[in-house]
């Protein structure tokens, strides 16, 4: 069941969201409001949680309990039309996932074209300005093979923005990578979000959450300890399991 | 006396003598039969009676027949490929379907034509297709061996659809999780991200096979059909002469293997390839 979302209502809205691995309970009700052009990062212990629910959100992983409504699509509807979701919803993950029997370009091309059923001139004008947006034009015809990590994660970026997603949710981008190459795609993503993107970030580097989030989430055991903007959270938190959390990385 | 613990023997490491294990393709191989060929043929020399044409000068007067008849060899091993490599990724994608029944029918259609002696296949396909087709108004003749490179496609299927099953279950679930991210259909990631990357693997145990369908086209020998094998024997009672029995069919061998060597050899070399990406 879709209804049209105007700007008042957030664009990404979790309410009360459970899901059960087995005997092991991920998310014990999460409930999380993303408003458009918001920036939210969700950090935590290591566990399966804060991944999970990313992938919620795009229904590779069905919930169980809850609703997720994005841009007014309701995810936990069994009618869903996963791919109308997706095209509103990008994703990057921790491994680039890129294809790796197709160039750097192609990888980009190839939702636009065979998703959207665009033309192919106008799909390869978009991909080439989005390989400079990242900062990789020049590397249009490398296999992924023959990319460094920074350079492949960009790519993936890349290859999500084809789509023109409403939102992007990223899932450790940056967890794969060796320190100098961190930076490279952490300015990516800044300057993004800087252009308005909504973003989801599930990520470990406390300086880049306090520098480019509007609302950090500190989940722990499946729920929400703990939220508020960064200024706040990093200097006030309220909760004890945060204190610990921050004191054991910080 | 504790010499005997194998703790303290010196260690030595497991020769690796093969790159194929079920392979009887090697160098080794074929210096045994050319040697195994040479002495049959001075031993034939030596048993014929004065005056009777010598061993070597039949076989070769031979050999334009015989290149007939493993012409057809080659020709039934490539069709019954080719259909079966078609016939096997369709299968092979029934293997790997979302619906649970078209699954479970594909995996018997599978079992049944893998583990089923080809000579049997043969058999049945002999005796249960018709001679003769009608196809709208045109009769098509059926000849033997057209109903036997049947026969032969059958197994093929089977064992390429295992091949599909196994190369696409070997990609990793994040492209395809990447690709559902992408909005893509299940049949638009088979086509575009999953199959291509499966080709490269799919390919020396693809060509092994093509060896053993080569290899397994004598079978149709047994069901009436005119080639290598039915040739050299009609030969051997043309000529009725005792001592050239090993020689010739030590010669057919040797065509056989100087066809499938360089095949083992390519299949080997691509393995190795293929190994490190």
């Amino acid at each position: 069941m879709t209804s049209s979302w105007t700007a008042g209502q957030p664009l990404i809205r979790m309410r009360d969201v459970h899901k059960k691995f087995g005997a092991a309970t991920v998310i014990d009700g999460i409930s999380i409001d993303v408003m458009k052009g918001e920036v939210i990062c969700i950090i935590g212990p290591s566990g399966a949680g804060k991944s999970t629910l990313l992938r919620c959100i795009n229904a590779l992983v069905p919930i169980d309990s809850g609703s997720i409504v994005v841009a007014g699509q309701e995810v936990n509807d069994p009618m869903l039309d996963k791919l109308k979701l997706r095209r509103k919803v990008g994703m990057v993950f921790q491994q680039y996932n890129l294809f790796p029997h197709r160039t750097a370009l192609a990888n980009i091309m190839m939702a636009p074209l065979h998703v959207l059923k665009r033309d192919r001139v106008d799909v390869e004008a978009e991909a080439r300005a989005l390989m400079r947006k990242v900062r990789l034009d020049g590397k249009e015809h490398s296999y992924p093979g023959e990319l460094s990590g920074g350079q492949q994660q960009r790519v993936a970026i890349a290859r999500s923005l084809a789509l023109q997603p409403a939102a992007m949710l990223f899932d450790e981008v940056t967890a794969a990578l060796d320190p100098e190459t961190v930076k490279e795609v952490l300015v990516t993503i800044r300057e993004l979000a800087e252009d308005g993107m909504t973003c989801v970030i599930v990520t470990h580097e406390m300086g880049f959450a306090r520098e480019v989030a509007d609302q950090i989430y500190f989940t722990d055991r499946g729920v929400v300890v703990e939220h508020g903007p960064p200024a706040e959270f990093f200097t006030n938190c309220r909760d004890e399991r945060t204190r610990q959390f921050l004191s054991q990385i910080l | 006396m504790i010499s005997h613990l194998p703790v303290l023997k010196p260690f030595r490491l497991p020769s690796t003598a093969h790159d194929f294990p079920l392979s009887p393709f090697t160098a080794g191989h074929g210096v045994l039969l050319f040697v195994a060929l040479v002495l049959s043929i001075c031993v034939g020399e030596a048993q014929a009676g004065p005056g009777t044409p010598s061993i070597l000068a039949t076989i070769l007067r031979w050999t334009p027949l015989l290149a007939q008849g493993f012409a057809l060899n080659i020709a039934m091993s490539f069709l019954a490929m080719a259909i079966g490599t078609v016939l096997g990724l369709a299968l092979g994608l029934g293997l790997i379907a979302v619906t649970r029944p078209v699954r479970a029918i594909s995996w018997l259609i599978t079992q049944f034509f893998r583990n089923a002696p080809w000579l049997v296949l043969l058999f049945y396909c002999i005796l249960l297709m018709p001679f003769e087709v009608r196809i709208g108004g045109t009769i098509v003749p059926l000849p033997g061996w057209a109903k036997s490179t049947a026969g032969l496609a059958l197994p093929v299927m089977a064992n390429v659809a295992e091949l599909v099953r196994g190369a696409v279950q070997s990609i990793p679930s994040s492209q395809w999780e990447a690709a559902e991210a992408l909005a893509f259909a299940r049949l638009q990631t088979l086509r575009l991200v999953i199959l291509p990357q499966c080709l490269k693997r799919m390919t020396p145990p693809w060509m092994n096979l093509y060896a053993i369908v080569v290899v397994a086209t004598p079978l149709t020998s047994i069901v009436g059909v005119s080639e290598a094998m039915t040739l050299t024997g009609d030969i051997l009672s043309a000529e009725a002469r005792p001592e050239l029995l090993v020689p010739m069919y030590l010669y057919l061998l040797t065509w056989f293997f100087i066809y499938c060597y360089p095949i083992a050899r390519a299949t080997a070399a691509l393995e190795r390839r293929f190994q490190v990406s």
